[in-house]
Parts: structure tokens; sequence; C-alpha cells
């Protein structure tokens, strides 16, 4: 497949403008600002295109909700904290093809009628960081960027904001908690960021690859965008590989391709030759999926049949010599540490599941503690204010309904 | 005292917003950057600066794990230790920086030149095990290559 988002990255000099508008780029959004921005807004709807930030929300029905709110101003957000485990699809685009992801926001902020848009990047990146001041200096120096965009008389002001190591800050209204220079604690829904989002003011949130996909459909057209992929959920896909294949790394792929194919097509199978045990994959909040169901298409309709998630589209690959009841209890590690607090039953659900999980991977669980990880699990599921500590027992149900007799033959 | 080009950065971060209590993270970022670390004269001068109260400038400040509320050594390790950096070993290199330096996770060696994080997902599982030395990035790590690395830091 042509690649589109990851076009040009292996071009040494690829984070330079010029270099970017050699290939092709920044011609979408002179084409976008002679359409009527209803109009680009349909087009993605029309396009099929899905967030990329993983759950998938159609992001033509997101930008209409938000067109129809009259508040002003509205503000455009790209959502750069990339902190699922296992992910690592958006830093490409932001430390090698930072103009795309300029260029999609944009032409978003000209669809949306927003005038300001931030990118929330999250602070284990500050490369990046430094990499996409540099670009948007570069943007408005070319006319891309600040009060006359292309000579058009649309305003678009772009600027970097740096999260400061914090999962949930990923979660749309936590990222826009933490904008507003708050503690980053998920608000109650609704009212939806699109009517009331940061500043209270009309907000559209977008995934970074999300946002990278818009000059494509721009340029290619909605019905052309519609083809490439599955019929649901059209478009190119960027997955992130890790583990125990041969080749990781991130991967430009059509939406809808197998697990297999990725594994063993495109990642060059197990490394040393060893058999697989399991794959989480779509970052580790997705379930975990053993050997035998890898040929499941991976996008967003298909995966729930399937009986996992697409999530952030973060393969991880575990060989036969992996422990996994560790891997579980490390998973919950990260969960309690992240967990932000606001209510109890992940802030105190989570830490038991983390506590059951050390004594059983650490060989001194009880007959008891399966069924009382999994009953603790139970209290977590539909309690929570947000989705990670529903994100976490998740987690637990999938390992021990998968892989229960690892867990027992940890207990003595 | 923060200094007067610290202030002059935060008063330029400030036109970013349109609302002054937006500036405070990069503002502490100003501030740590400066300083190596956030204290609480310097957190009080932040929140003057930005009219934002001492006690939620405070609470803001240490809800994020990267921001430090304690003087570090000179460089800063961040090893990452999730699933995937794992699988690959992060262990024995928690154990290297241990044994070699005396390093434990959240302390810092008697010379002051590193103090170490343990940190979650750093986004560069493909080439796990990886680690954040000051905003230098650094993988594909074995025990050899992390001492050989953090030889250059001084
Ligand atoms: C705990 C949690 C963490 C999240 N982390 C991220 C993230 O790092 N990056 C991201 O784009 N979306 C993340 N999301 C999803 C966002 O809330 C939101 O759905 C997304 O940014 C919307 O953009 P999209 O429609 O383009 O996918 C997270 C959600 C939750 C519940
Ligand atoms: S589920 Fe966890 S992270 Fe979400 S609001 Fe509750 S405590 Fe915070
Ligand atoms: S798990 Fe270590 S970088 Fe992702």
């Amino acid at each position: 497949m042509e690649k589109f988002l990851l076009r040009n990255i292996e071009n040494p000099n690829s984070t330079d403008i010029n270099e970017y508008i050699k290939a092709g780029g920044y011609k979408a959004l002179l084409k976008a600002v002679e359409m009527k921005p209803a109009d680009i807004v349909s087009e993605v709807r029309k396009s099929g295109l899905r967030g990329r930030g993983g759950a998938g929300f159609p992001t033509g029905m997101k930008w209409a909700f938000a067109s129809a709110d009259p508040k002003k101003p509205r503000y455009m957000l790209c959502n750069a904290d990339e902190g699922e485990p296992g992910t690592f699809k958006d830093r490409p685009i932001l430390e090698k093809n930072p103009h795309l992801l300029i260029e999609g926001m944009i032409i978003s902020g000209y669809a949306l009628e927003a005038e300001y848009g931030y990118i929330y990047i999250r602070g284990e990146y500050p490369a990046a960081k430094d990499i996409l001041d540099a670009a948007i200096k570069q943007a408005h120096e070319k006319g891309y960027l600040g009060d006359n965009v292309s000579g058009k008389g649309v305003r678009f002001h772009l600027y970097v904001h740096q999260g400061a190591g914090a999962y949930i800050c990923g979660e749309e209204t936590a990222l826009i908690e933490s904008l507003e220079g708050k503690r980053g604690q998920p608000r109650i829904k609704p009212p939806f960021p699109v009517n009331e989002g940061f500043l209270s003011k009309p907000t559209i949130i977008n995934n970074v690859e999300t946002l990278a996909n818009i000059p494509y459909i721009i340029e290619i057209g909605a019905d052309a965008y519609a083809e490439i992929g599955s019929p649901d959920c059209p478009g190119p896909k960027l997955y992130s590989v890790s583990g125990h294949v041969k080749r990781p790394g991130v991967y430009e792929l059509p939406m809808g391709i197998t697990l297999r194919e990725i594994i063993y097509d495109h990642c060059g199978g197990i490394r040393g030759d060893k058999k697989l045990k399991a794959v989480i994959p779509g970052g580790i909040s997705t379930p975990i999926l053993p050997a035998d169901a890898i040929d499941c298409p991976m996008d967003f309709v298909n995966m729930p049949k399937h009986g996992s998630m697409l999530g952030s589209g973060a393969v991880m690959v575990f060989d036969e010599t992996v422990d996994l009841v560790k891997v579980c209890y490390r998973a919950i590690k990260f969960f309690e540490h992240e967990s932000c607090g606001k209510c109890t039953p992940c802030r105190e659900g989570v830490g038991w599941m983390r506590a059951i999980l050390e004594r059983i991977s650490g060989g001194s669980g009880t007959a008891e503690d399966i069924d009382l990880l999994i009953e603790v699990s139970n209290n977590i599921t539909g309690k929570t204010f947000c989705p990670l500590g529903d994100g976490a027992a998740m987690v637990v149900q999938n390992f021990v309904k998968n892989f229960r007799s690892e867990f027992e033959e940890k207990i003595h | 005292m923060l200094s007067e080009n610290a202030v002059k950065e935060i008063g330029l971060i400030r036109n970013k917003y349109h609302d002054a209590q937006s500036s405070l993270l990069p503002a502490l970022y100003v501030v740590q950057k400066e300083h190596g670390w956030l204290s609480p004269e310097a957190l009080k001068e932040v929140g003057e600066i930005l009219n934002v109260p001492k006690a939620e400038v405070k609470g803001v400040s240490t809800f994020y794990a990267m921001f430090r509320h304690r003087p570090i050594g000179r460089h800063l390790i961040q090893l990452c230790t999730n699933v995937a950096c794992m699988i690959m070993g992060s262990e024995s290199l928690l154990n290297i920086l241990k044994e070699r330096y005396g390093l434990e996770p959240n302390g810092t060696t008697g010379d002051g030149r590193f103090s170490l994080v343990v940190m979650e997902c750093i986004g560069a599982c493909g080439t796990a095990p990886a680690m954040l030395v000051d905003t230098d990035f650094h993988d594909n790590l074995t025990e050899e290559r992390i001492v050989n690395i953090l030889e250059k830091y001084k």
C-alpha cells in the first residue's frame, strides 16, 4: 500500500517545511480553504473516518456536533498524550512528519471555525515538542498559520502544550482540565467537550493520527478514501508492534488487516522462531488474545466480535517463554499508579487487584485468590467514573479467562 | 527567586492562553528547567505571577509525575519498566544501576551525578528496553550499552 501517514519520513530532512511542500505537502490546505467549512465537515463524514485515539468514534459526527453549537470561540485540540502502554504510533508523525499534523489541524480548525488550536503532547516526548515548535514557526513564516492563513483571511493560531507524566490526561476531559492548569481528573459527561470543553467553550479533540488523515481525505476525496481498508472502518492505520517479533516498529497498513498478517507477514514472525503464546492487540487496556485467535481483522468494528478491541492499534506480542501472570501484575501496577483517585472503585479496587496479583505472581497466593481477584474486578466494572478503572478490571478478567491455568500453576 | 529570564518567559507563555491558569504547567516547566526542581518558594512565586492560589499550585504540581519537589542529581535517568520493556529485560538494567552506581528508584548517587526514576511506558516499546536520560531517548538497551551510554553523562 502506498504510504500516506508515514510518507517521506525516510527523508533525513522530513521535518523541514520545504521538504514537506516538495513532497506534496500543504496542497490539501490550499484546496480546503477554497471549500466551504460545512463542505469539509460533510466530506469527513462521508469518508467514514473513525478516531484513532482508541474509541473509534466517527470523526465526522463529532465535527457535526461541534459545528451545530453556536458558541464561540471554538477550540481545536490535538491529543498527543500517547500514554497507552505499547503505543508509539503517533511518535513518528510528531517527530518525523510534524507538518502533516499541523496541516491537518489547520484544515480542521478552518472546517470547524476554530481559531485556536493546542497540541497537548506528553511530557515524555521532549524532542517531539521542540520539533513541533520549530515546525509551527516555519508554518507561520510561510503564512499557513496566523491571522491570514494562505492569504484567505482565515485565522488559525496553534500552540504546543506539554503534559507532565499522567496517563489519565489522555482521557479527553482530563486533558482539558490539564490544559486549564488543573489536576488532570476527568469531568462528568454530559456536557460533552463539543459543547462545553476548554474554558467552557465548544472544543473538538482528536488524536494525532486522526488529524493526520484529514489532508489525505481532502487530497483524494472521501469516496476514494472510503475504499481503503474495511467497509465500516476505512483508511490507513498505524500499528505499533512490540515484543517478540523479528521486526518490531510502526507499520502503516490498511484497516482490517489481520493480526496474523501483521505479525507474520510484516513483522517477520516470532523471534528465534519460538512459539507464539499471546497477543495484546490494541494497547495494554485491550483484552489479551490467545495464539489461536489471531485471524481477526484489526479494525474498530470487527475486533469486538473476536473478543478484543482495536484500541490504539498497539500490538504486543508474547512468545512461549513469557510469564503472563507477571505481565498481568505489571499491567495492573500501571493502572494503580495512573488512577487519578477521583472515584473509589478505581482508586481502591485497582490497588486490591494489584495486591492479589503480586501475591499470586510472587508464589504466595492462596487457592481462593483467583476467585477473589475476579470478585474485586467485578466490583469495579461499571462503577467507575471514567473508562480507566473499567479498563483495568477488563484486563484482569481477560487474562484469567484466557490463561487461567497459568494463574493456577502459581498457586501451590 | 526566579530569574528575570524565567519571569519574562512565563509572561510570554501567558499570551498563548485566554486564561491565566492555563499557563501553569508550562510555567512550572520553565522553573523546573532553571532550578532542576520545584521548591515551595518557587511554587509560591509562580502562583503570584499567574494569580493562582498557593494551595492550588501545589495541588496541581504534585498531581503530575514529572514535576519534582525535591532536588535531584545532575542527570535524570528515566527507565521504563512497563510490559514491553519488562519482557525485554528492564529488570536486569535496574540491577546494573544498583550494582554499578548504587542507584535505587527515586534515589540519587552520592556524588549527585545521577537520579533514577522508574517510568511507565515512554513510547519506545518497539526498541525496548528504553530510557530517557534528561531529554535524550536511548533504546535497545543491554547491560553493556546502558553503562556505556551513562559514561557520557558526567
Ligand atoms: C484513560 C484514557 C486514556 C486515553 N489516552 C489517550 C491518548 O493517549 N491519546 C488519545 O488520542 N486518546 C486517548 N484517549 C481517548 C480520548 O479520550 C479521546 O477519545 C480521543 O482523544 C478522541 O480522539 P479521536 O476521536 O480522534 O480518537 C484516552 C481515553 C481514556 C479513557
Ligand atoms: S476510574 Fe480511575 S482514573 Fe477514572 S476517574 Fe475514577 S479514579 Fe480517576
Ligand atoms: S513499555 Fe517501555 S517504552 Fe513502552
